[in-house]
């Protein structure tokens, strides 16, 4: 009788798991799987939920993604939709900044200093904070005339181009920190290409990568110091007159990108860099000190290939984030403008819904938007599986 | 003399053998201080901006003055002009925005949600990890599946079936669609996974049911992960802006994000009472982090385990 005693035990935890099952997995269904596929229905029909949805094949997609002739050009039908994937992809710029300098900081975080607590709830802090609220304060940060950084901008320049002496320091200085900015942007490309190259085993030797980064540092400053006086009068004019930062199309955008650094930089990143950090075994340090490593040597023998899996989620994370980001902010900031520089791709989304109810093309932009993350997603672990290290 | 090295348990893994010298101590101190103090700027420009008079605001020219120029307990006549006290800034965009309404809102929507979610994802994370039955493991496969999916891609038909329910504008519309998550239980079931089964057999000799196990065993095991996810739940509702923008029409069953995004529609340029109303916002997060902060980086490290 012992085999029929063990079906019954069998059904009899069946049924209990899925007694425990069920209001998650009815919810799951109400609230996931059947809206997928609704929305996948919804996506090939014209619908303003006022009226019958009308089937309309492809032909959402064929105005989203698809291009016309016009007077021999090839113009794309929806060039609205375009701008706003760009601009979707440019606001994403800011992710591999944000990650260096949030590395950077959980590096010196990670150091036994006196106070580092103190320090980490600070650079917390926008992160806790973030929402509305802080959108509000940063608008009014940018604000043209009244705001903090433009007066600020004006003050320092003030004071600074009053006497000669201090004008000329101030060039060399700005000179300085722009080439410093521009000869690191070309390192980091480096070391990434680099890296790349030994997880790949193309050989690209140490002596070569070196030779590359100082000559084009070179490049660089014999660039700013020909443009020298050019670069003199771009920076006056930018301390007498800032930016409009919101106000203008060319500054909107790195606008919101310095914000998402600001508030980025100390936030989710940071923690689990420091957690990967706290993670790497001391004795691979004490091993590489053995072999005569110094600092920078160990940070990329040991540290980077050993934080590599955090980078990379992180960068799969932001990515998928990227896409689908901009909502709040062109909603409380900008209205995604001016002139439409500042509309992502979720917020165009949520116009053609809900201030068109252009429902079944707002379908398609979820769908191009799916479509995307999932690609992303596939290269970079296919890309990720053979350049990360796992123990 | 190495001896101390080989002791390498007394310090944080991963940090530097060596002490640092004294000079790279100072050069950290610094910058982490500059970075600090770029961080604390703006909110301290916040705060000194909610205490002013509105026409300070608005004084262009050169110099930057953080502190107010009068700062009196109560309004003042200064100079023939009516001086506000500092803190009237506060109780006006209190009474303006009826903050009352859009806390009790957010905090009804945020307790009850979380609530639900943490109840919903810890039964079938105790079912998908505990119990066996058929088909288990292609259900959690099709509930990883759908963590990928953006949430606008699931948005506008449940705004479709919000409508048809006659829920739009109602208190179920913010709470309800947000009950079931899939990262919940995931989160929980890798947790559950992780715990010892000694205690479940020594329950399961003692006559336990399935519900006495969930409940008096694997829960209280658990409270560590239940705590970060109620943390992480919590912020998710308290925060969410998208979805109660698109179902809230009227001002009844708004949410703190909402209420708030309105009140800057209607006052754009009244930055004293806008930073004011700022601050009466971000107090509730404060004191929830200030409480919480172990949960909040605890479960910033949960999320990095899925790499």
């Amino acid at each position: 009788m012992k085999p029929k005693g063990i079906t019954s035990y069998k059904k009899k935890e069946a049924i209990a798991a899925y007694a425990f099952l069920a209001p998650n997995f009815l919810g799951f269904l109400a609230f996931t799987s059947v809206p997928v596929l609704v929305s996948f229905i919804m996506a090939f029909t014209h619908w303003n939920i006022f009226r019958h949805p009308v089937w309309v094949g492809l032909e959402n997609f064929r105005s989203l993604l698809w291009f016309h002739r016009e007077n021999g050009s090839i113009v794309p039908n929806d060039p609205f939709f375009w701008q706003y994937v760009y601009n979707t992809v440019y606001l994403m710029a800011g992710i591999p900044v944000g990650m260096a300098g949030s590395l950077i900081l959980a590096l010196m975080m990670n150091q036994r200093l006196k106070g580092i607590i103190a320090f980490r709830t600070i650079y917390f802090l926008p992160t806790v904070c973030s929402g509305v609220a802080l959108l509000i304060l940063w608008k009014y940060l940018y604000n043209n005339d009244i705001g903090l950084i433009n007066k600020s901008i004006r003050l320092v320049g003030s004071v600074v181009y009053a006497n000669k002496a201090s004008a000329i320091a101030v060039t060399f200085l700005g000179a300085a920190l722009v080439g410093i900015a521009a000869i690191g942007v070309v390192g980091i490309t480096l070391m990434f290409i680099h890296w790349l190259c030994e997880k790949t085993r193309l050989n690209w030797p140490e002596w070569l990568f070196r030779s590359t980064l100082i000559a084009s540092g070179a490049v660089i400053f014999v660039l700013i110091g020909a443009y020298g006086r050019e670069f003199y009068l771009a920076q006056s004019a930018f301390f007498a007159n800032p930016p409009d930062w919101l106000g203008t199309v060319k500054w909107a955008k790195p606008s919101l990108i310095i914000m998402g650094l600001w508030g980025g930089l100390g936030g989710y990143n940071m923690i689990l860099y420091l957690a990967a950090l706290q993670g790497v075994p001391s004795s691979y340090y004490e091993a590489a000190e053995i072999d005569g490593a110094g600092p920078w040597q160990k940070f990329w023998a040991v540290t980077w290939p050993m934080i590599s899996p955090t980078t990379f989620f992180i960068l799969v994370m932001s990515i998928i984030g990227g896409f689908q980001g901009g909502f709040m902010v062109a909603n409380v900031m900008t209205g995604g403008g001016p002139a439409g520089s500042t509309t992502t791709v979720e917020y165009y989304l949520y116009q053609t819904a809900f201030e068109k109810f252009n429902m079944g093309y707002a379908c398609a932009i979820a769908w191009f938007l799916f479509g995307v993350i999932l690609v992303m997603t596939l290269l970079t672990w296919k890309l990720g599986g053979r350049v990360v290290t796992y123990e | 003399m190495n001896r101390k090295d080989s002791r390498s348990d007394t310090r944080l893994p991963g940090t530097r053998s060596r002490a640092l010298r004294p000079a790279v101590k100072i050069v950290l101190y610094f910058v982490l201080s500059a970075g600090a103090v770029t961080m604390l700027i703006p909110f301290l420009w916040m705060l000194c901006t909610s205490v002013k008079q509105p026409h300070e605001v608005f004084t262009a020219g050169g110099g930057i003055k953080f502190l107010p120029e009068h700062f009196f307990w109560r309004d003042t006549y200064f100079g023939g002009e009516k001086i506000r006290a500092w803190w009237r800034n506060y109780p006006d965009a209190w009474t303006e925005i009826n903050f009352l309404r859009l806390y009790l809102n957010s905090i009804f929507v945020a307790v009850v949600g979380t609530f639900g979610q943490v109840l919903t994802s810890s039964m079938a994370a105790y079912a998908f990890a505990r119990l066996t039955f058929p088909g288990r493991d292609k259900l959690f496969f099709g509930y990883l599946a759908t963590m990928m999916i953006p949430g606008s891609v699931t948005m506008i038909p449940i705004f479709v079936i919000m409508k048809h329910l006659g829920w739009i504008n109602t208190y179920q519309a913010l709470i309800i669609p947000g009950l079931f998550s899939a990262y919940g239980t995931f989160m929980l079931r890798q947790f559950f996974m992780g715990l010892p089964t000694d205690l479940e057999d020594a329950a399961k000799i003692d006559g336990s049911g399935y519900i006495g196990i969930w409940s008096r065993v694997i829960l209280p095991l658990s409270k560590p992960a239940l705590a970060t996810l109620t943390t992480f739940t919590f912020m998710g509702f308290w925060g969410s802006y998208m979805w109660p923008l698109v179902v809230t029409i009227t001002e009844a069953p708004r949410t703190l994000p909402i209420g708030l995004r309105y009140f800057v529609g209607q006052h754009a340029t009244n930055y004293t009472q806008l930073m004011a109303a700022s601050v009466i916002a971000l107090i509730p997060v404060l004191l929830l982090f200030i409480f919480n902060q172990r949960y909040f980086v605890e479960g910033i490290k949960l999320q990095g385990l899925k790499a």
